[in-house]
């Protein structure tokens, strides 16, 4: 038996949960330079997946990059250079999904931004970018802006049907709470950064918490019997079964946000007025198409299809690659997603997946695989 | 009396008579986490000694199976494609992958026995 087992590197970073993953059974893996919680002992990809979706996941996110972005003036103003969503717009408290784009208009990095106040925005970008995320922004925004990286933080998010529940028994505040909303609260005399978001297709909230109550905060959450450590595998079996991008795979810096099907980041007024890069590649692809787009695939039978297998017509031409692919615990079967040329994107259309020199046939989907679960009312 | 054997890649056989059942072990079953999907090879088919003969899947990631032993694949457990799951539940029973007519006795010196192999996964 044989696999490309991922090699551990030498000085990996770790989180302020490390001690408390290691106390609980967590088995590490090298991730975005970090010593990461793959899975539990006792649990395992598939039973945490399962978990997330009937109670509540808490995870340990504290490897993305936080940041805060403050200046005399709105913020929003300058980070509206490098991206195309509406940040002069976003009301306080409200979250915004969002990429960071290059001058050619390909992404660098997909990210979540909190409006505190006029002067105040709050950045989470990914573990992997976050060095070059924050040294770009800095450099584009000149320097009427600052940019301050909160290393001093981690960062928990609790996935699931029972996450208002348990939230809610800690901080009452948690249940009036609607998706893509924040607030600032003091709990145990810490101030959390408390949203209604995640990246699961479940309903839940992601916490920051100083970086030395993390670990006193996250055996908390746990001492509830909902509540079950959540592992990277379980992560990326729940974000792609709800046709969540994880950049790197399904994004990168040579994809435009109209080729990645994410065209609704881009705002109407943002849309009229330009004034991001590579607007006009990507507003001329907004208009006139573009050469492939991402798709959802739901491939026939049990075969997981997987990140880099290849897409064929039903003529035998490469119409395609799949980013991200594997088994969708919820869908009981296998899921994926990938980029397509546009002539092959409609949804319905037949493609094969060539798995180890079989054609396997697969459908073009929408996304997700499942029903999100998000409080938005 | 059967007498099982291990390879280097976690495979096992168990020899009875001249025929042997291959299947996974029970450290490999427990590294590769949930078996959601197993691939099996054609009964009939002659596989080699270290050829890869199937595949099996968890819901991270996908593993060859390599055949332990040289020979013509007589019968495959077709339950396993419907229950993959039997791979982890008893490995060395219920989960195994296919039976083989073995072909050359000499193979066997190239795998560990029971022992062996137990000093063997201590060491990894």
């Amino acid at each position: 038996m044989g696999n490309s087992a991922q090699q551990t590197t030498p000085q990996l970073l770790k989180t302020p949960l490390w001690s408390l993953h290691h106390e609980t059974g967590g088995k590490m893996v090298a991730f975005a330079g970090y010593d990461m919680p793959v899975q539990y002992e006792g649990m395992g990809v598939l039973k945490e997946h399962l978990h997330t979706r009937s109670a509540a996941g808490l995870f340990d996110v504290s490897h993305m990059g936080q940041a805060l972005l403050t200046g005399s003036t709105d913020p929003a103003i300058a980070l509206e250079k490098i991206v195309p969503g509406d940040m002069i717009g976003l009301e306080p408290w409200k979250i915004r999904y969002t990429v960071l784009l290059n001058d050619d208009g390909g992404i660098l990095d997909d990210l979540m931004v909190t409006r505190w106040d006029d002067k105040t925005l709050f950045l989470i970008v990914n573990a992997a970018c976050k060095d070059k995320d924050f040294a770009y922004i800095q450099k584009k925004i000149g320097t009427a802006v600052k940019l301050r990286y909160l290393g001093d933080r981690a960062l928990l998010a609790l996935q699931g049907p029972k996450a208002e529940e348990v939230m809610t028994r800690l901080l009452p505040l948690a249940s009036a709470m609607k998706f893509m909303t924040a607030t600032k609260v003091n709990y145990d005399g810490h101030e959390l950064y408390l949203s209604r978001s995640g990246y699961t297709g479940e309903d839940g909230y992601e916490i920051s918490v100083p970086a030395d109550f993390a670990e006193s905060f996250a055996t908390t959450l746990l001492s509830h019997d909902e509540v079950k450590w959540i592992g990277l595998g379980a992560r990326d079996s729940l974000r792609l079964e709800a046709g969540l991008c994880l950049y790197g795979h399904d994004l990168d810096e040579h994809t435009t946000p109209i080729e990645a099907s994410l065209k609704w980041v881009i705002q109407k007024r943002r849309r009229e007025e330009k004034g991001f890069c590579g607007a006009e590649k990507i507003l001329g692809q907004m208009k006139n198409g573009t050469t492939r787009l991402r798709v959802g695939l739901q491939p026939e039978g049990k075969a997981p299809v997987r990140e880099g297998t290849e897409l064929f017509s039903p003529a035998g031409q490469k119409v395609g690659v799949v980013t991200s692919g594997g088994f969708g615990p919820s869908v009981d079967g296998p899921v994926a997603m990938g980029y397509v040329e546009t002539a092959f994107a409609a949804v319905g259309t037949r493609l094969n997946a060539m798995l180890r020199g079989t054609a396997r046939p697969c459908e073009v989907v929408l996304l997700p695989f499942i029903k999100p679960n998000y409080k938005r009312d | 009396m059967s007498k099982i054997f291990f390879s280097e890649d976690h495979e096992y056989v168990r020899i009875e008579g001249s025929v042997g059942t291959v299947g996974i072990s029970d450290y490999a079953q427990k590294a590769l986490g949930d078996v959601v999907y197993v691939e099996l090879p054609k009964t009939g088919a002659r596989l080699t000694q270290g050829a890869q003969a199937g595949v099996v899947e968890s819901v991270k990631s996908a593993s060859e199976v390599y055949s332990p032993v040289s020979g013509e694949v007589l019968e495959v457990n077709t339950a396993l494609v419907n229950d993959p799951a039997q791979v982890n539940q008893d490995p060395l029973g219920r989960g195994w992958f296919y039976k083989i007519k073995l072909g050359n006795d000499g193979e066997l010196k190239k795998l560990r026995d029971e022992a062996a192999y137990a000093a063997y996964v201590q060491g990894l």
